[in-house]
Order: structure tokens, then sequence, then C-alpha cells
């Protein structure tokens, strides 16, 4: 019995290791290495004027169902302030501006494409991926509507189809994967009549960024949001406005996956931590219950003569 | 002293009240299944998560704890004294996680891909490793009941009369799976105790990632030991309050001379819970947050206060001694541990942009009551199918007597 109960534990033991270096692997494999290239986009709010006309495009660009573009120029929507949802994966607000009450300041909200994602990190399947060109796209084969994207979300940017029952779907900017695929610009950077939308290299976009900062002075604080904030991420504004105040929530500038990361793989590291206490438990077992032999095997025959007993 | 399937009529007023709740619940699980999550709860996209998730998964996985410390103590430490409580522990941890995984399937949008997580992997998410734990824990704790089952059927297969031939067959089975299992159960057992430990962390690790969005009174990077030192210690109140409900329902006596051991080793834990709480509360600074007194501030009040006056009761002899002082003290560490996972999951989900809080619906609310109602009829049904509680032996007698003759009456 005893031999017997050495041999089984070796074997668990042996597919314990299995299962330690499949696990490595894949832990691995989640780490991906950003294009010197990737995306960035600068939203210029200075520039932008309000005209929602990429609130339009995002819609016709990803079906999803919208008014005349006409109708977009009603400037009552400004009176309440608006989040994406699963009608918009786009929107602007007003905000008011202190130097020129005549001159509002517009700001466009769509998921910024985080250079370190939460949701990516988050995912339960792996559904929401960071590409090598910066963008987070999410796929509906993989997802099983967890939502726990949306918790992991700072910037709390993905929308959920609440009134959907059957393949209801998270929906947020994949900065027009579709559309760039076939060589076309993002739809809301294609439309945009000002240029209030500049997009290109990230490295060369920031660059820009910090150019108009130091040309007007004046007009912009010194902060481009978005080059530090959790680590960074594709979308960049500049403004004249404190951000907080432009409703981007103060984040700081350590990647958001971080700490939750790095316990998780504590807990983990290769599955030594598990196994070791695998291996603990069973030699705790094991002592204690040679110890205990003599009383357990009194109480066995006791219960199995009871019981025969009971029955009739 | 030997389990034995409980002897005792079925419905009771209170397995009636049970029944219309669990109805209750049941429609308004129809209504999420069929119109989307939208029509029954609360939940937006600013709170994503809310009752199903902070109780019925956070909760539930806690108070389903008393599975993997009574197996730790009965089988790993070998304290054999404990067997009693091991069955009903284990039958609790096995409907409690059932409960949980089918508690999942109505939170997330897509049920139907449930099984996703075995085949698509992301070792990076917290909420994985849960998914998975919990997934293989649930097996395993299925296969830790089977040997309840062979007990109960072995040499006793008695199918009617158009499936006898079958009885010869299922025997057999049951006589291989009885004489595997033996040979084979400590994998399980450790196995059990190893899974646990890892998801009952890792359910602190998941609101991390939720960064900002979290009260700081909450949010710390030690969340994942609380987690598994709070389900720790409501591993043994839960033993002891359901033994004790249980023999009330049942009129059985209560183990008292178990569970009072098992009580004074409640104190013990719930003390480490505290201190490693209350000393992140002052290495983080965060006891200023609770000097604000605001709404949120008195929820954190309330959630450690449960567990400081369950800590000075369980402390008293006199206490773990009574019945009803184990009753009342191992009620308050399951109403602090509940009260802690709801804290953690919803109160202190506090998003940068949050219209309006967050309140669970009457639907909500529904069909999580529901639910353990569900469970608590489905734990009734499996006592008095299969040898999980303990039972002196004269009373058992006397009650198969009783009930012989009640029906020799009503036939009269």
């Amino acid at each position: 019995m005893k031999n017997l109960n050495r041999r089984d534990f070796f074997k668990t033991a042996a597919l314990g290791a299995t299962i330690a270096t499949l696990g490595a692997s894949s832990v691995k494999g989640a780490e991906k290495i950003l294009s010197e290239n990737r995306i960035g986009i600068l939203v210029d709010t200075d520039v932008c004027v309000g005209c929602r006309h990429c609130e339009w495009a995002c819609r016709t660009a990803h079906n999803l169902p919208t008014p005349d573009l006409e109708t977009y120029s009603d400037n009552s929507v400004f009176i309440e302030y608006r989040r994406p949802d699963a009608t918009a994966l786009t929107v602007v607000n007003e905000f008011e501006n202190d130097n020129n009450s005549l001159l509002p300041i517009h700001v466009k909200t769509q998921c910024m494409h985080c250079e370190r994602p939460a949701c990516v990190s988050a995912c339960i399947v792996g559904a929401l991926t960071k590409g090598e060109d910066g963008s987070v796209i999410w796929d509906t084969n993989k997802c099983i509507g967890c939502r726990y994207c949306m918790v992991a979300c700072q910037f709390q940017i993905p929308t959920y189809d609440y009134d959907r029952s059957i393949d209801p779907q998270i929906r947020k900017c994949d900065l027009c994967h579709d559309r760039r695929t076939s060589g076309k610009l993002p739809a809301c950077v294609e439309i945009c009549p000002n240029e209030a939308l500049l997009f290109g290299k990230r490295s060369e976009v920031l660059r820009v960024a910090k150019n108009r900062i130091k040309r007007k002075s004046d007009v912009y604080i010194d902060h481009i949001y978005g080059e530090q904030e959790i680590g960074g991420t594709s979308w960049m504004y500049i403004a004249g406005k404190n951000f907080e105040k432009l409703k981007l929530p103060p984040l700081g500038n350590s990647p958001a996956p971080g700490i939750s990361e790095s316990i998780q793989h504590g807990i983990f590291a290769y599955f030594v931590p598990p196994v070791t206490l695998y291996a603990l438990l069973g030699t705790m077992m094991w002592l204690t219950k040679r110890r205990n032999k003599d009383n357990d095997d009194n109480e066995n025959v006791d219960v199995k003569k009871d019981g025969k007993g009971e029955k009739s | 002293m030997i389990p034995w399937p409980v002897k005792y009529r079925f419905f009771t007023p209170g397995v009636i009240i049970l029944i219309i709740i669990a109805l209750n619940g049941l429609a308004f699980l129809a209504v999420r299944f069929f119109s989307g999550l939208g029509a029954v709860t609360n939940l937006d996209n600013n709170t994503p998560w809310g009752l199903w998730i902070g109780v019925d998964v956070a909760a539930g996985v806690a108070l389903a704890a008393g599975g993997f410390t009574s197996a730790a103590l009965g089988h790993i430490m070998h304290r054999e004294h404990y067997h009693a409580i091991v069955r009903p522990a284990l039958l609790t941890a096995m409907l409690g996680y059932t409960f949980v995984a089918f508690a999942v399937c109505v939170d997330i949008g897509r049920f139907y891909y449930i099984w996703h997580p075995l085949i698509m992997w992301n070792g990076n998410s917290a909420l994985f490793e849960v998914g998975i734990c919990v997934m293989i824990y649930m097996t395993v704790l299925y296969i830790e009941f089977l040997p309840i089952v062979t007990e109960r059927f072995m040499g006793r297969v008695d199918l009617p009369e158009f499936l006898s031939f079958l009885n010869k067959p299922i025997d057999k089975v049951l006589r291989y799976l009885d004489s595997r299992l033996k040979l084979t159960m400590f994998v399980f057992i450790i196995a059990g105790v190893v899974l646990s430990t890892l998801h009952q962390s890792s359910l602190g690790t998941l609101m991390v990632i939720a960064g900002q969005k979290m009260h700081p009174l909450w949010q710390t990077p030690v969340l994942p030991l609380l987690f598994l030192l709070s389900a720790i210690a409501v591993g043994f109140p839960m033993i002891i309050f359901e033994s004790l409900i249980a023999s009330r329902s049942f009129k059985i006596k209560p183990e008292m001379k178990i569970l009072s051991r098992l009580g004074a080793m409640v104190a013990p834990i719930v003390g480490i819970y505290l201190a490693v709480k209350i000393g992140d509360i002052f290495i983080r600074e965060t006891f200023k947050y609770i000097l604000i007194f605001d709404a949120t501030a008195w929820m954190f009040i309330a959630e450690m206060s449960l567990f400081i006056i369950a800590f000075i009761l369980f402390l008293s002899k006199k206490i773990t001694n009574s019945p009803l002082g184990l009753f009342s003290a191992s009620l308050l560490v399951i109403a602090g541990v509940m009260l802690n996972r709801v804290n953690n999951f919803i109160v202190a989900y506090k998003p940068f942009f949050n219209p309006s809080a967050y309140f669970p619906s009457f639907g909500e609310i529904s069909v999580t009551l529901g639910c353990i109602a569900l469970l608590v009829l489905v734990y009734r049904t499996v006592v008095m199918i299969f040898p999980v509680i303990t039972q002196e032996r004269k009373d058992l007698v006397k009650k198969i007597i009783e009930i012989e003759n009640s029906r020799a009456g009503s036939f009269k």
C-alpha cells in the first residue's frame, strides 16, 4: 500500500511538470513587441470645432444605424455629457473655454488603444489583442461576454449590448481595422474637415504635438495627454485646459495591467508555487497518515461491521 | 455515530417558502435568457459587474471554502475526529461550486461559450485562472463525492422491473469505481486543496486591475492574500452554521463536541486576517478615508465590525461551547465575508464616469435569492438520499420506526 501510494505520487508529480512547461510557453507568447512604426493619432482640441462628422463617419464605417449627416449640426446634444455606447464608438463633447467663452473646447472620446492595454491583459479568452501596429482589436468568435474588459479599462471604453440575449457585442473603436487593411485612413480621420485629427507614426505624431505646444505656448498647456498616461496610448490629446476638466481621467504613468500581471505571474511563476504546495501537502498527508495508521484501521473496520448491521 | 441518509419528511412550511422563492427567481431567469441582461439587471456600461458577480460568484466561492479547509483538516492532517463534518462540508462545496458555475452562465453574455476558456488561454488574466481552477476543482469535488454514491448503492442497485437487467452491470461499475477511488483519492484531495488556495486568492487579484476605479480602502496589492485568508476564516464558521441548521431542521442532536473544537480554531484565523487587513490600511495610510464617514466608509466600518465582534466572541470558551453562541458568532463571520465580497466587487467600484450609482434591481435580487433557495432544496434532497450527515445510531432507528408507524397510521 505504501509503495503504491508513492508510485502514484511520482506519476502525479510528472504530470505536474508537464503542465508546468505547457503553461510557461503560453505565458511567454503573451508578450508582444510593438512595431517602431505603430500608429499614433493626435486630437488637437484647439482645432476641433465640434461638427461631429467623425461620429457620423464612424457609425457608417461600422454599419451602425445613423441619422443623416445634416442632423449632426444640431448643437443641443452638447447639453449633456455623453459617453460611447452600443450605438456609437466615438462621441464628441463640449466644454467651456476659460480663455474665450465664444469658442468652446470639443473633445472626441473613443478607445485610446493603450500601449499596455488592461483589457487585453484581463480578457479571459484573449478575445482582445494588441496588434503590432498598436491597435487593440476585439474578436467576436472568442468573446464570452464576461465584461471583465469593462472592469479593467481605466477609460471605461468597451461597451456591451445589454439588450441582446444572443451574441451581445463588446463594442469599441478598432481604429477602422477593415478600412486600413484596404489602405484607407480611419473614417473619423478621413472625414475631419479641419484636420483636428492627425494620423501617423506615433513617434512622428508626438514630435508634431510637441512642436505645436512650443509654438503656441499661450494656447496649450504643456502636457500631451496619452504620451505617458498608463504607459502611453495611441490616441493623444493636446488642449488649453487641464485635462481632468475635459473629463480625461487623471491616471498615473504606470501601465494599467502591471500590478495585476506581476501578482498573477508571482503566484504561478512557471507553476513552481502550486506544485511545491502540492508536494508539501502530500508529504504532510503521508506523514500524518503513518502516525494515525493504527487508529484509522480500527475505525474503518468498526464502521464497516456496523454498516452491515444496519442494512435490512 | 455513522453517516446515514436523513429520515425526515421532505415538505415543511419552510421548504414550501423556499420553493416559492426559487420559482420567482426562475421566472426572472427566463426573462434574462430571452431578452438579455438589460431587461433584468441594473447593469450598464459604467457598472458592468453587479450583484450576480459580487454575491453569487465571489461570495459563493468564499462560502464554499469549508470544503477545502475541512479536507485539509480531516484528510491531510488526518484529524480523524473531524471526519463527521467532512462530508457535509464536501457536499456544500460541491453544490456551492455548481451554483457558482450556474451563476457565471447567467451573468456572462454568451453563456453558450462558457467552455471557451478551456481551449482559449490567456495566462495574464486573473479571471482565466479563476475560471480554469473553478472548473477543475468542481470536477475534483464531484470525484470526491463519488465514494458516497458507491457506498450508498453498492449491493443495493434496484432499478424498476424493465431496467432490472442493468442492476448487475451498474453494481459492477460501482464496485470498480470504489476500489479504484480508494487508491487514488489522495491525489484528488490534495489537488482540491491546492486548486482552492489558487483560485480563492486569484479571486482577489481580479479587482486589482480595476486600478483607480477601486476605492483605496479596498484596492491593495495584497488583495489576493486577504481573499485567501478570509476564505479560510469563513470555512469552519460555514460548516458550524450549516451543521447547526441541519440538526435543527432534521431534529438531530447537534455535534457540539466537534463543532466547539472547530469553533476554537476560528479566532486565530480571523485574528490573522484582521492583522493583515488592518496592517495594510496603516501601511498604505488609507485610514484617512474611513475618517470621511461617507456611505462607503460606513460600509467599510460595518464589514470590519462584523469581523472584530466575531473575533472577540470566538475567543470565549463560553460562546464556543453553546449552540446559540457558536451559531451567532459563525453567522457574524459569514456576514462579514459576504459583505467584504460585496464591498470589493460592488461598493468599492467607483468608475470615473459614474452618472448613477449602481443598486441591484428587483430581478437581480430575485435571481440570487432563487438560486440560494434552490441550493438549499438540492442539499436537503441529497442528504435524504445519500449518507452525508452523521447521526446517532439509536436516534436513527427510533426515527425509522416512527416513520413506519405514521405510515401505518395513515392507512387506517
